[in-house]
């Protein structure tokens, strides 16, 4: 398959879960029953972030997936004004930058000949950026609750005791990681299935200085436009709230799906 | 030797409407500012502040590595943001006029071609950064973008002006649309304080 089919790259992220066949079901229109029934299939809690990625693909296209509450509901943590333009905004227009690199990368494969390649160059840079800012906004959304805040719990809360000494030392870690992102980037809590190990990963834009086996478990946009309406300058402030809407049952749901994928659970 | 903060050249609600006060009071008070505490903290125990911030800059390399990118960061910062404030005006705008309009003609394929480059280049900067209007070291013009906080200078290059495109430049008043806060720069770019930088950079 060529590095342009977007199936691959959708393969890519979902293909270290469980039940891919199950989920790919959902994409030819079978809507709620089967996706309910995948879960099922998979014996875990309610996995938001394989959720909102199933939706995050549909019908031969990337698309849109719908936040899973209110644009309110965070509030007062990330208000509704920073949630609509960064959902509706944002999110959107890397959805659109990814499908229009990967068409613009079909067109050059058609034309044939000579492959110009200063505008290969500037798509491949679309393509990262683009499928990484799509595919981690949406985990960010799956990933945040008004139910959410507290420490880590179930097997997640267990591994990252056990990796990073204590709950405190690793939300010190991620926190410094997260506050001190030159520019735009996010901090985020990834799986990586090879060593069975919790990363966390500094990533510069979307889709810079990652560690290319890593799942992203909990991902914090620390781009201005995540928290400049509300906290202007004082990203530390952001932080701080997010902590409060970070949803840990999610990520433990997730953390469960991609150990079992890679054969450790 | 310590950095400071430079007052703006004009008050922070002269630029409205392209550029909205609230944005101007956080972004030179708050966000210029910290650039200006970090790079103080940074080289406190050293003699790299004797000497202007665009030669501290121009030397990046040779700065110790134990603090060569705090102070690339913030050292960037504060260069780039103290020329920011100076190549904009209330009541600029318009294009510019002698040597440099030729320059412009001549090298940049007329000011039309040179809005179009430039307006490209700060809109399709990835994330945090900057588009410039520089003299390369050929002494011809050049239009290119850095990352972060990153100067020409540190390339070897004299920037003769930039827009600022982080997202904390523009995100208050024009929040995702970036083109069109490139767009209303253009009607506060002081041309003559770039020219004067143009007719200085060629010596």
């Amino acid at each position: 398959m060529s590095e342009a089919n977007p199936v691959s790259r959708r393969d890519l992220v979902l293909g270290t879960l469980p039940a891919v066949g199950a989920v790919a079901g959902l994409l030819t229109g079978t809507g709620l029953l089967a996706r309910a029934a995948a879960i099922a299939d998979e014996g875990a809690v309610d996995n938001s972030v394989k959720t909102l990625l199933a939706a995050s693909y549909q019908n031969g296209a990337y698309t849109l997936p719908k936040l899973p509450y209110a644009y309110d509901s965070l509030e007062p943590h990330i208000d509704a004004a920073t949630m609509t333009l960064h959902h509706d905004k944002h999110h959107q227009a890397y959805v659109d930058g990814l499908n229009k690199t990967l068409k613009a990368m079909a067109d050059l494969r058609a034309a044939g000949g000579e492959i110009n390649a200063p505008l290969l160059t500037g798509l491949q840079e679309d393509l990262t950026f683009n499928g990484s800012g799509h595919l981690l906004h949406s985990i960010f959304w799956a990933t945040m609750s008004a139910q959410g805040g507290g420490e880590a719990s179930g097997a997640v809360g267990d591994a990252i005791a056990r990796q990073f000494g204590s709950f405190a030392a690793f939300q010190a870690q991620f926190a410094k990681v997260s506050a001190t992102v030159k520019g735009s980037g996010w901090g985020i809590l990834a799986y990586e299935p090879v060593g069975d190990n919790l990363l966390i990963l500094q990533v510069k834009q979307h889709d810079l200085q990652t560690v290319f086996t890593a799942v992203p478990l909990l991902p914090l946009d620390v781009w201005e436009h995540a928290y400049y309406l509300k906290y202007k300058n004082v990203r530390a402030d952001y932080i701080k709230a997010w902590w409060k809407v970070a949803h840990w049952p999610a990520v433990d749901a997730a953390y469960q799906a991609a150990r079992k994928a890679a054969g450790h659970a | 030797m310590a950095y400071e903060l430079p007052p703006l050249p004009y008050p922070t609600n002269a630029l409205e409407p392209h550029i909205d006060q609230q944005t101007m009071e956080i972004h030179h008070g708050k966000h210029h500012n910290a650039y200006v505490t970090n790079l103080n903290n940074a080289i406190k125990d050293t003699s790299l502040g004797n000497q202007s911030i665009e030669a501290l800059v121009t030397q990046i390399d040779s700065v110790p590595e134990s603090i060569r990118t705090v102070v690339r960061n913030n050292g960037g910062g504060h260069a780039n943001h103290s020329l920011f404030w100076t190549i904009m005006g209330p009541g600029k705008g318009g294009k510019p006029t002698g040597k440099l309009a030729a320059a412009v003609d001549s090298e940049l394929s007329g000011f039309d071609a040179f809005k179009e480059a430039f307006s490209k280049a700060a809109t399709t900067r990835f994330g945090s950064g900057w588009a410039w209007l520089s003299v390369g070291k050929n002494k011809k013009l050049v239009v290119e973008s850095t990352p972060n906080q990153d100067s020409p200078l540190m390339h070897g290059n004299t920037p003769l002006m930039g827009i600022d495109v982080w997202e904390h430049a523009y995100y208050l008043k024009y929040q995702n649309r970036r083109p069109d806060y490139v767009a209303a720069f253009f009607n506060v770019i002081d041309w003559d304080a770039v020219g004067k930088r143009y007719e200085k950079a060629i010596g």
